[in-house]
């Protein structure tokens, strides 16, 4: 079975925890914006903007960004191309880029790219809601949901109630089988 | 679900040589992606690193501009390096053979060759002995995929999606590879296609798909959604298909008159390169339900899609 890492209550809280950490860092949300990261990502930043709107009473924009053209490795390339949805000028922004698991940075990597095309913001933070470790690139997060040591092999999933599961995270052990039609997202 | 996000590719072939050999499914992979790539052509920098360190080489046997420039630019905008070779400028005029020229190009490292040639099937010829992915980009009259695919994602763009659409084909349809890739795309697509021509230019076979013919314009043009023209290709001609360029027009030209026919938000659609005043006139060309020009621009899309999906093929 796979191990449960958070449940929905402490993704909730989580979640509620680094919007205010958002704020705080930022000195309110002006000239915010959260800018998902495909899939994993994009639901977490529209919480994340409902929760700033919550706490502050301001509209946080949020991006939907498709990082396929700027991986570094071709073979995790996913073989449908989705859009990229920046309803926003980065020109300026502070950007907080937003993923489900940070594991190598490679993906942070392809994502400040993405983003350095569109524009130049005036900054870039990054939001996570694990950090799984076993980084390949000098990477960082600003905001940290939870910490979690995983060995190589083993797999960090993401459910969320948006996919139509319930809220959880989960570790899978190497061997281990997914149950069938299960879609979290896996990162490996 | 889990296989696919591993970077399995939904193509088939890691050639791009006909649409005949697409399925459903494949076009539909490249229109889709095309959308995004027509999103980074927008912005100021119209570029994306998907494909750097990568080498394209168009091999032109035919004389073209737009197309050849419309690959170029694609392949630009993928971050890969760009040889342009064609034929009176190379050794073909020295006697080399057709694959010797191909092996040559490929030992410079071609990841992608992208050919042009008078003769049908050349493209299938050559992608048999090479390790480089192949585009058709026009082989004599058999096909020219990559126009009937920026048709579609224009198609799409302008109606929504293909079921039930009136497509209306017109013009020189029995020299046309661009009219064969577009009736393969738009039926695999679940369009419904006409054609409309001379007798002498209007090939009986398609019949065989479900497709209507008709000579005369007004019979043909009546509820279309997409009127799509051909260029009379005049360089074929001069063998009595038709009497004059004039005669051609009062019979098969696009007239604003001609265009009453068809339904109101019909789009009008031209591969270029236009002959005005021959087989449609200025007003109809430069009018408000035109689409021509951004055919271009949905073209060096397209192009992109299809680069990045081939060579996401061949890295399998």
């Amino acid at each position: 079975m796979p191990k449960k890492l958070l449940d929905s209550k402490e993704i909730d809280r989580t979640l509620t925890r680094i919007s205010h950490e958002i704020i705080e860092r930022n000195k309110g949300t002006e000239d915010l914006c959260l800018v998902g990261i495909q899939r994993g990502g994009v639901h977490l930043a529209e919480r994340l903007a409902k929760k700033i709107k919550g706490t502050d009473g301001a509209d946080i924009p949020v991006g939907s960004l498709d990082i396929s053209f700027y991986r570094d490795d071709i073979r995790i390339r996913q073989p449908a191309v989705s859009r990229t949805d920046m309803p926003f000028d980065v020109e300026g922004r502070k950007v907080v880029i937003v993923d489900d698991v940070f594991f190598t940075g490679r993906s942070i990597r392809a994502a400040m790219d993405a983003i350095m095309d569109m524009g130049r913001p005036a900054l870039v933070q990054l939001a996570v809601l694990v950090d799984r470790g076993h980084r390949e690139l000098p990477i960082r997060a600003d905001y940290v949901g939870k910490n979690i040591p995983t060995s190589g092999g083993e797999r960090v999933e993401v459910m969320l109630a948006e996919d139509g599961h319930e809220d959880g995270i989960f570790l899978v052990s190497p061997g281990e089988l997914n149950e069938g039609g299960r879609q979290g997202r896996e990162h490996a | 679900m889990r296989a696919a996000g591993r970077g399995a590719s939904m193509l088939n072939s890691r050639h791009l040589l006909g649409i005949k050999d697409l399925t459903a499914e494949e076009i539909m992979l490249y229109l889709n992606s095309a959308s995004s790539f027509k999103d980074i052509l927008k912005r100021d920098i119209k570029k994306v690193p998907a494909l750097r360190g990568r080498t394209v080489v168009n091999l032109f046997f035919e004389p073209s501009t737009r197309t050849r420039t419309s690959f170029e630019l694609a392949a630009k905008r993928l971050s890969t390096d760009v040889i342009n070779f064609s034929a009176p400028s190379s050794s073909i005029l020295k006697g080399e053979s057709l694959l010797d020229t191909a092996l040559t190009v490929e030992a410079l490292g071609a990841d992608i060759i992208i050919v042009r040639h008078s003769f049908s099937g050349v493209p299938h010829m050559l992608s048999r002995h090479l390790r480089a992915s192949v585009i058709n980009a026009g082989d004599g009259t058999n096909e020219h995929p990559t126009q009937a695919l920026l048709d579609a994602f224009t198609i799409k763009e302008k109606k929504g999606g293909f079921g039930g659409l009136q497509i209306a084909i017109i013009g020189d349809i029995i020299h046309s590879r661009v009219a064969k890739s577009n009736i393969y795309c738009l039926k695999k697509l679940g369009a419904d296609v006409r054609l409309i021509g001379p007798a002498t230019l209007l090939p009986e076979c398609f019949r065989e798909l479900g497709i209507s013919t008709f000579n005369n314009m007004e019979a043909g043009l009546e509820g279309a959604d997409v009127i799509m023209m051909l260029r009379l290709q005049l360089e074929r001609q001069g063998k009595g298909f038709f009497p004059t360029t004039d005669e051609y027009f009062r019979q098969w030209g696009l007239s604003r008159k001609r265009l009453q026919a068809a339904r109101p938000d019909a789009i009008i659609m031209h591969p270029g390169p236009m002959n005005r005043g021959i087989e449609i006139s200025s007003d109809v060309a430069d009018g408000g339900n035109s689409v021509i020009l951004e055919q271009v621009t949905n073209g060096l899309a397209v192009r992109m899609a299809v680069m990045y999906h081939l060579d996401e093929r061949k890295e399998q």
